[in-house]
C-alpha cells in the first residue's frame, strides 16, 4: 500500500490581501512531505469548507491578518462539522490577540501560530495532530 | 451504508473519501471502485494539457463555468494534477486558485492531485479517480495535467477529447513539432489570444497541423480545430465547448469511442497484469534470487535480458 500522505488545506478567509505567511507555511509543509492545497486570497468560509470537503484534507490551516478571526474561524469550523468533517484539525495563523486564543481553542482550534513561529514548530504540530486524529479513526 | 452506494447517492463526503482511498491504493477503495464500475462509461472525459503558464487552470475554470450554464447544464468534475517534489515527496497544489468562479455550485466537484513521482503529466491513480467520478455520475470529467510541456502523452490515452493549450510567444513552430504534442491534440487552444502574436500563433499552428498529424488511419479523419480564447474574459470559451461536443459526436458516429474504450481497457489490463505477474514472481521466489542475479549483471557476467531469462527458467542463482 502506498504511504498515506498528509493533506493540508491552506486558506486565507476574509479580505486582507497579505498571503506571504500562508505561502511560507505552505512551502514548509510541502518540504516536510505533505500535500498542500493552496486556494489563494479572499475566500469565504463557505469556499474554505467546500475545498476541504472535495480535497478530503486532514488539516485546515487558516491565515487571518484582518482581525476578523472571531467571525471567520468559528464559521469555518461550524461548516466543517456540518458536512461531517469532525476529524479535520484546524490551525490558525496570523495576528491573533492572546485574549482571543482561549475561546478559539474552546471552539476546536488545535493550535494558534503568531508572528515569529518557526516553520518547524508548525510542521511538528501538524504531524502530531494528524497522527492523533488517525489513531482515533 | 457501503461507500459505493453513498457515492451513487451523491454524497460528496463519501466521494472525497473514496478518491483518497484510491489514491492510496487502499483495498477498500479498490472494492468500492469495483462496485461502481458498472456505472462508469457514461462521462465524457476531457483532457487539458500544455506548458506551464498557458492558462490551463483558468481555461478549465471558465470552460466548466460555461458548460454549467449551457444546454442541459451538465455536471462537471475536475481532476487537477500538479507535480510532487522529487526531494520531499510533498506538493503544493494550486490549481484551485484559478477556479473560484465554480465555488458553491453543487454540480461541480474539484479535486487536486499530486503526481507522486509519476512522469507523463498524470499520477498513477488518475485513471482510478476519473473512473470513480464517472461512476459517481458526473457528465463531464476534466483532467488537467502537470504543465511539463513535452511529455504529457498519457493524457491522450485517458481522455476522449484532448485539448492542448498554447499561448502566444511560448515557442516557435519547431518546438510545437518537436513536442509531439500536436499529434495528441483533438482541439488546439491558443489562450491569451489578446496578447501580441496570437494571430501568428493560430496561423502557425493551423499550417503545422496539416503536416503533423499521423496519416494512414482508416475512415473519416478528425481535423483538430485551432481556437483562440481569452480564458480570463471568457472569450472563445463557448466555441471551445461546442468543439468538444462536436468531437464527442464524431467519436460516437465513427465508432472511434468503442475502439478507444477497447484500446484503453486493453492497455490498462496489460499494465496491471505486468505489475501483478511481477509481484507474484517476487512473492513466490526467495528474496535473494533477484538480488543475486542483479549482482551478476552489475559484475558484467551476464546481460540483463539473459539474467531475466535465467530467473524465469529457474536458473537464477
Amino acid at each position: 500500500m502506498a504511504q498515506r500522505k498528509i493533506r493540508v488545506l491552506v486558506a486565507k478567509p476574509g479580505l486582507d490581501g497579505h498571503d506571504r505567511g500562508a505561502k511560507v507555511i505552505a512551502r514548509a509543509l510541502r518540504d516536510a512531505g505533505m500535500e498542500v492545497i493552496y486556494t489563494g486570497l479572499r475566500q469565504t468560509p463557505e469556499m474554505v469548507a467546500e475545498a476541504a470537503l472535495h480535497e478530503d484534507v486532514d488539516v485546515v490551516g487558516l491565515s487571518v491578518l484582518s482581525g476578523a478571526h472571531m467571525a471567520l474561524v468559528p464559521r469555518v469550523i461550524e461548516l466543517l462539522r456540518g458536512q461531517g468533517q469532525e476529524r479535520v484539525r484546524v490551525f490558525v495563523g496570523g495576528i491573533i490577540p492572546d485574549e482571543d486564543a482561549p475561546s478559539l481553542k474552546s471552539l476546536g482550534v488545535a493550535e494558534i501560530f503568531g508572528p515569529g513561529t518557526s516553520t518547524l514548530a508548525v510542521v511538528d504540530a501538524v504531524r502530531k495532530a494528524v497522527a492523533a486524529a488517525r489513531a482515533e479513526s | 451504508m457501503e461507500l459505493a452506494a453513498r457515492v451513487r447517492k451523491g454524497e460528496r463526503r463519501a466521494l472525497a473519501r473514496l478518491l483518497t482511498l484510491i489514491e492510496n491504493d487502499d483495498r477498500d477503495g479498490l472494492e468500492a471502485l469495483s462496485a461502481l464500475y458498472p456505472h462508469t462509461g457514461q462521462a465524457h472525459l476531457v483532457g487539458v494539457t500544455g506548458a506551464s503558464g498557458t492558462g490551463k487552470s483558468t481555461l478549465v475554470n471558465r470552460l466548466a463555468y460555461t458548460l454549467r450554464r449551457g444546454p442541459g447544464s451538465p455536471t462537471v468534475a475536475i481532476v487537477a494534477v500538479d507535480p510532487s517534489s522529487p526531494f520531499s515527496g510533498g506538493a503544493i497544489l494550486g490549481d484551485r486558485i484559478r477556479m473560484h468562479d465554480l465555488a458553491g455550485d453543487p454540480g461541480v466537484f474539484i479535486r487536486s492531485m499530486a503526481s507522486r513521482g509519476a512522469l507523463g503529466g498524470l499520477a498513477a491513480a488518475t485513471g482510478g479517480l476519473v473512473a470513480a467520478l464517472d461512476g459517481a455520475g458526473f457528465a463531464i470529467v476534466m483532467i488537467e495535467t502537470v504543465g511539463a510541456g513535452q511529455s504529457e502523452v498519457d493524457i491522450a490515452r485517458t481522455a476522449h477529447t484532448t485539448l492542448v493549450v498554447e499561448a502566444p510567444g511560448l515557442g516557435d513552430e519547431v518546438q510545437a513539432i518537436k513536442a509531439g504534442i500536436l499529434e495528441i491534440a483533438d482541439i488546439l487552444v491558443v489562450n491569451k489570444a489578446d496578447l501580441p502574436g496570437a494571430d501568428h500563433a493560430v496561423r502557425m499552428l493551423r499550417s503545422t497541423l496539416d503536416t503533423a498529424r499521423p496519416t494512414g488511419e482508416a475512415g473519416p479523419a478528425w481535423k483538430p480545430p485551432v481556437l483562440p480564447t481569452v480564458a480570463t474574459k471568457g472569450e472563445g470559451v463557448e466555441e471551445l465547448a461546442q468543439a468538444i461536443f462536436r468531437h464527442r459526436a464524431f467519436l460516437g458516429e465513427t465508432g472511434r469511442l468503442e475502439q478507444f474504450r477497447r484500446d484503453r481497457a486493453r492497455a490498462e489490463m496489460e499494465m496491471l497484469l505486468r505489475e501483478s505477474l511481477f509481484a507474484y514472481w517476487r512473492n513466490t521466489h526467495a528474496d535473494g534470487e533477484f538480488e543475486a542475479a542483479l549482482e551478476r549483471v552489475l559484475a558484467r557476467q551476464v546481460a540483463p535480458r539473459m539474467a531475466v531469462e535465467m530467473l524465469l527458467a529457474g536458473r537464477g542463482a
